[in-house]
Parts: structure tokens; sequence; C-alpha cells
């Protein structure tokens, strides 16, 4: 029989510093596969645990992206290089590539939400000959906020990126204005076929679908990645569910065709 | 096969019993009632069979055995974990026809959904279960409209006969002790109710767009989110995850899991200061829906089964049973609005 809430030693290998507040652990890794958009159950004694996305998989790693906001997250952002975390996952289904391939894709992601779907962003530009075509518009607050600054100019090379701010004072790389305001300026050859990842908090996803399919995007060519609450990750503690459905299960990553449907 | 028994036969099989099981059965705890000079009915550890009460119902169900209020996983160092130990007993338990039918719905959650609990399984593996008859239905039970009022997968029923009881057996292992303490053989058939003052009607063809019927409102005031209905449900089974360190050395302690109420205030909590359902109204209906709706579309039955207890622990005199007759009106309301 397997206890599956007994988590395993991880040892902090790297400390990415994107913020004050968000900064990536890249942590030592064996075990199952895992998908970009699936999440593990990060944690210390004495302080607890909290659902962490991948943001980064490689060989014998995994990155997580984590944003100190409390009790868990603050303890971890005590730990350094050589330290150890527990760990439990991977959970959830996480994005199928599959999905997206021989498509037009656009990845619309707001601020820590570009962690998530950073793996399938990964993936096509290293494969950028299985997509049609392939735009990422990222927005954050301010210039401060920017995660993965030096991943957005190996990113340009294979694909079309918006990186954007809310607002900004100097006139740095990036572009001023919310996400949605990109969407009608997306060039796409067949908006119809063309796919969609959007993810970020509720407002940001809401009126971002809202603006795709004013444009012409089909609801099953969305997808969307849910954050709830989540004690365990397995479909036990009830504190995902929603209507039916489990996010911890059958999400996070949602078809905006069931995502639409989700009222709390 | 059925037989019957005397008290003192019954006791002796209790001491066999004892052996291997913890046996737990409602019991009847003077002055301890919800509300002043009432008794309360609550699952106890006995070791005579004249401590469980047969005449009422309980006010807790069985399942803290199953799923206990607080419940240790493991313990830990900095670096290491050890795995919290397992009941050595099994258990017997006696429960009602309603109950048996909740042990289904924890067993949906806690063996299938997903994965396995290691924690549930281990505990629920050496559970062995009496079903106590009915012979007449109690206050606010609507078992019959739930079709929970009758059960075949029992290891055991037992029922108050004269000065003894009756049993019918369906577990092999227990043939040989009955029969050497019997009376006599005889058939057996548990006594089941076949109807309920209180009745309800689930309507077919509910949708999502009863979240916007105005029937909610009603509790947003009336509703306190004290999470007693929850905590009394046979069928209730969330949890949230805690970790306690022992104060004499702060680098020893445990990760529990302790019951968990959707009523309650912090249940949809995410870090930030954000929440979902911040009325109470939303949360009753968050949870009726669950109990006959959003569960059966997922697993194929209704998880409520009308035990009644919710409604006769409710402090503002809430009834669940009437918010399911609302459901008809409402959906008829939220279709004319539409
Ligand atoms: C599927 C999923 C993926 C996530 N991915 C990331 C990520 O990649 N990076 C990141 O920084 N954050 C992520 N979060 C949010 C992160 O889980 C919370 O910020 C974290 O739990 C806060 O814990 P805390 O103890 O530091 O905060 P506190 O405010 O002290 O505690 C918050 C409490 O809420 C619980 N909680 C459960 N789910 C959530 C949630 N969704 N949001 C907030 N609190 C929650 C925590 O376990 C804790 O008990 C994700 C959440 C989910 C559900
Ligand atoms: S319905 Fe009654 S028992 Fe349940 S939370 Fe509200 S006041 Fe408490
Ligand atoms: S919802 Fe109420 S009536 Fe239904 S099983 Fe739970 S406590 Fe019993
Ligand atoms: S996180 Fe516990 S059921 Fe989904």
């Amino acid at each position: 029989m397997h206890n599956e809430y007994i988590p395993f030693l991880s040892e902090i290998k790297e400390v990415i510093k994107h913020t004050s507040i968000e900064y990536t652990f890249r942590m030592t890794y064996e075990g199952k596969e895992v998908k970009p958009g699936q999440f593990f159950e990060v944690s210390i004694p004495k302080f607890g645990e909290a659902p962490i996305s991948v943001s980064g998989i490689s060989e014998g790693i995994l990155d997580f992206t984590i944003r100190k906001v409390g009790k868990v997250t603050d303890e971890i952002f005590e730990r350094y290089v050589g330290d150890k975390l527990f760990l439990r996952g991977p959970y959830g289904n996480g994005f199928d590539v599959n999905d997206y391939k021989n498509s037009e894709l656009v990845v619309i992601a707001g601020g820590t939400g570009l962690s998530p779907v950073r793996g399938v962003v990964e993936y096509f530009s290293e494969h950028p000959q299985e997509v049609k075509g392939m735009t990422l518009v990222a927005g954050f607050k301010t210039p401060k906020d920017i995660l993965f600054i030096e991943d957005f100019s190996r990113w340009k090379k294979n694909m079309e990126v918006i990186l954007t701010v809310d607002c900004a004072e100097d006139d740095s790389a990036c572009r001023i204005g919310l996400v949605t305001e990109f969407i009608p300026q997306l060039k796409l050859k067949d908006i119809k076929e063309a796919k969609a990842i959007v993810v970020g908090p509720p407002m940001m996803m809401h009126f971002t679908t809202q603006g795709l399919l004013k444009e012409g995007f089909r609801e099953e060519n969305i997808w969307i990645s849910q954050e709830r609450k989540m004690c365990c990750g397995i479909g036990k503690c009830g504190h995902c569910k929603i209507d039916d459905t489990y996010v911890c299960l059958d999400g996070p990553v949602f078809n905006y065709t069931k995502g639409r449907n989700l009222i709390d | 096969m059925g037989y019957n028994l005397e008290k003192a036969s019954m006791n002796d099989i209790f001491k066999t019993w004892s052996e291997e099981y913890a046996i737990y059965a409602p019991k009847c705890l003077v002055g301890k009632g919800a509300f002043s000079d009432t008794d309360s009915v609550r699952y106890s550890e006995i070791q005579d069979i004249e401590e469980i009460e047969f005449d009422k119902k309980s006010d807790f169900s069985f399942k803290e055995i199953l799923t206990p209020i607080s419940q240790t996983l493991f313990y830990f160092t900095e670096e290491e974990i050890k795995e919290a130990e397992v009941p050595k007993k099994g258990a017997i338990i006696f429960l009602r026809s309603c109950d048996l039918h909740a042990v289904k719905r924890l067993d949906e959650i806690y063996l299938k959904n997903g994965f396995e609990d290691y924690y549930y399984k281990r505990i629920r593996e050496k559970v062995k279960f009496i079903l106590m008859g009915c012979a007449y239905s109690y206050e606010n039970c609507f078992c019959v409209s739930m079709g929970t009022n009758q059960i075949d997968s029992y290891d055991a029923a037992i029922e108050p006969y004269k000065k003894g009881y009756r049993i019918d057996n369906k577990l092999p292992a227990w043939e040989e002790v009955f029969s050497e303490h019997c009376e006599k053989e005889l058939e057996v058939t548990p006594s089941y109710v076949t109807e309920n003052i209180v009745k309800v009607n689930v309507p077919e063809g509910i949708t999502l767009d009863i979240v916007k019927s105005e029937m909610w409102n009603e509790y947003d005031s009336r509703c306190i989110n004290c999470g007693r209905c929850n905590f009394v449900c046979p069928t209730c089974t969330c949890f949230t995850m805690q970790d306690v360190f022992y104060t004499d050395n702060g680098k020893v302690g445990e990760r529990r899991r302790v019951a968990a109420s959707c009523m309650v205030d912090g249940y949809t909590d995410v870090a930030g200061g954000g929440a979902y359902r911040k009325k109470n109204g939303q949360r009753m209906r968050f949870k009726v829906l669950h109990k006959v709706y959003d569960y059966k579309k997922r697993f194929g039955y209704h998880m409520c089964v009308g035990c009644g207890r919710c409604d006769d622990v409710c402090p503002e005199y809430i009834s669940f049973s009437n918010c399911i007759n609302k459901l008809e009106g409402a959906m008829a309301e939220v279709k004319k609005n539409a």
C-alpha cells in the first residue's frame, strides 16, 4: 500500500532571484515524469505544505517559482542552496503539449501565472517547427516584477514575444498596458483554428478569455489554469472542489468549455 | 444464518471479539445533548451489550472511527519522517442502515476518487459492520426518500428481541461463535422503516443556474456558519492539514489532518486574503448542491443518506430537508427569470 502523504526530501541546487518576493528554487528530483502545469505539495515540517507549480523541468531537476506570501512560503525563503525541502507529487493534470502541436498558439500570462505555463513555452521554443506560429504575451505590474527576464531574450528568437507592464517610469524594453490590450493586435492567420493558454489572477483570466472570444477564438481552443485552496492535492480534503470538479485531480488546467462552468 | 441469543451470551461473544476488535456503538450520555437538559447519543467503545442505545438515533455518526476528527499522519524532525502507527485492533461498528450506506460514500472518496488514502484504508480493512435494525423512524429522518432505509451489505444484523437479541449473520468466520452461544437458529430479517414523516423530493433536471436563485439569501443571516451540520454528517469527509510541534523541543512535531467544514470561515481562504463564498447562503448552496446534486453527477448516486442529523443539530433550526424541498421552486424561479 502506498502512502501518498509521506513527502520526500529534495535538495536546493540553485536559487534564482527574480524580484524581492519571487524566487525560483531549483530542486533535485527523481521520480515520475512531470508535465508543465502540474504541481507539488512543497513543505517544511512545523510550517506546513503549499501547492506550487513546476516552472521548469529538466534532467533530475525541477524548478519551483515561489512567491513569498505567508507561513510556508516565508519559511521557504529562509532556505538556501544545500538546504532541503520536502516534496510530494506530481499532482494535477498539467498541460499536454500535443493539444497545441501544428496550431498557431498564443500564451497569455499574468504575473506568477507564467510559471505553470513556462514549460510549454520552453517546449515550443526548443521545437519551433512543431507549431504553426507562437506568440507569448506576458504581463507584469512594473518592470521590477518581471519574472524569467533572461528567458525572454532567448524566447524572442523563436516566437513573437510581447512583454508588457501595467505601468513603468522609464521606457524599458517592455511595452506598457494590460495584456488584454494586445489581444486585438495579435497577428494570426486563422483565428478560428488558433489556440490559446491563459494563466494568471482570476480577473486577468476572465477579461483575457472574454477578449479572445470577442476576437473570434473558439471556446474549445482556449485553456486556463485555476488555483484554489488545496490541502491534499489528491482528491480527499475537499477544499478545491467546485461543482463536481476537483481542481487538484481534474485540473488545474481546464479547457475553457469546462472551465467557464466552474462556479465556486 | 439467523440466531436468538441471550444478553449474557452476547457479552461472552463480545469477550471473544475483544481480543481482535474494539467494539463501537452508540451510547447514551446523560445531559450531554446539544440543547440544555437533553442527552446525547454518541459513539464510544463498549464492553457490554447493554451499553448500546437501541431506542434512539445517535446524534453523531460512526464516521470518527474511520476518519478521526484529528488524525496524526506522521511525526517529523527536521529531516526525518516517521509514519504514525495503525491501531492494532480492528473495529466492530454497530450502526443503522443510513450509516452503512454512508460508508459507501466514505469509501468512494477515500479509496477511489483519484488516489487511495493510506490512513483510511488501513483502518477500513479491519472493520466489521453490525447493522442495527430500525423498527420505527426517528425525528427528521428521510431515509426512505433517499433510498437508504434498507441494506444487505452488513456483516451481521442485530435487534433486541424480548430479553435477548436476534442476529442475522453473514460472516462465515462468525458462524461458529454464534451457533455455539445461541438459544436457537432461525430466519432473521432485520427490520427497516418504509415510511418517514419527513419526505424530500430531489427534482430532476437541476442545472447550475440554481446558484442564481433567491432561495439562498434566506440563509445569509439565519445560518451562523458554525459547521455543526457538517461535523455530524456521516458523509462529510473534508479535512485540513495541520503541522504541530511540541514546545519542549521545537524541532520535533507531527503533521495531522483535522475535520473541516465548508460552512466555517477559512474553508476557501487562499494566501493574500482571497476567499470564495463569503456569504453563509452561498455556503449553504455549496453544501446542499453537493449532497443532492453534484456528488451524483460525479459518482452516480446521491451523497446525502437522509439521516436527518444536520436538522437535529442546527442551533438555528435550519432544516436541510426543507431546503431540498425548495429546490424545485428555485429551478422554476431561475427559469422564469432567464
Ligand atoms: C495548483 C496551484 C499551483 C500554485 N502554484 C504556485 C506557484 O507556482 N508559485 C507560488 O508562489 N504560488 C503558487 N500557488 C499558490 C500557493 O500555493 C500559495 O501562495 C501558498 O499556499 C501560500 O502558503 P503560505 O503558507 O505561504 O501562505 P499563508 O497565507 O500563510 O497560508 C495560506 C494557506 O492557504 C493554503 N493554500 C492552499 N491553496 C492555496 C492557494 N491556491 N493559494 C493560497 N493559499 C493556498 C496554504 O496551504 C495555507 O494553509 C499555487 C496554488 C495552487 C492551488
Ligand atoms: S446550517 Fe445550522 S448547523 Fe449548519 S452551519 Fe448553519 S447554523 Fe450551523
Ligand atoms: S446532509 Fe444531513 S441528512 Fe444528509 S447525510 Fe448529512 S447529516 Fe444526514
Ligand atoms: S486539494 Fe484536497 S481535494 Fe483537491
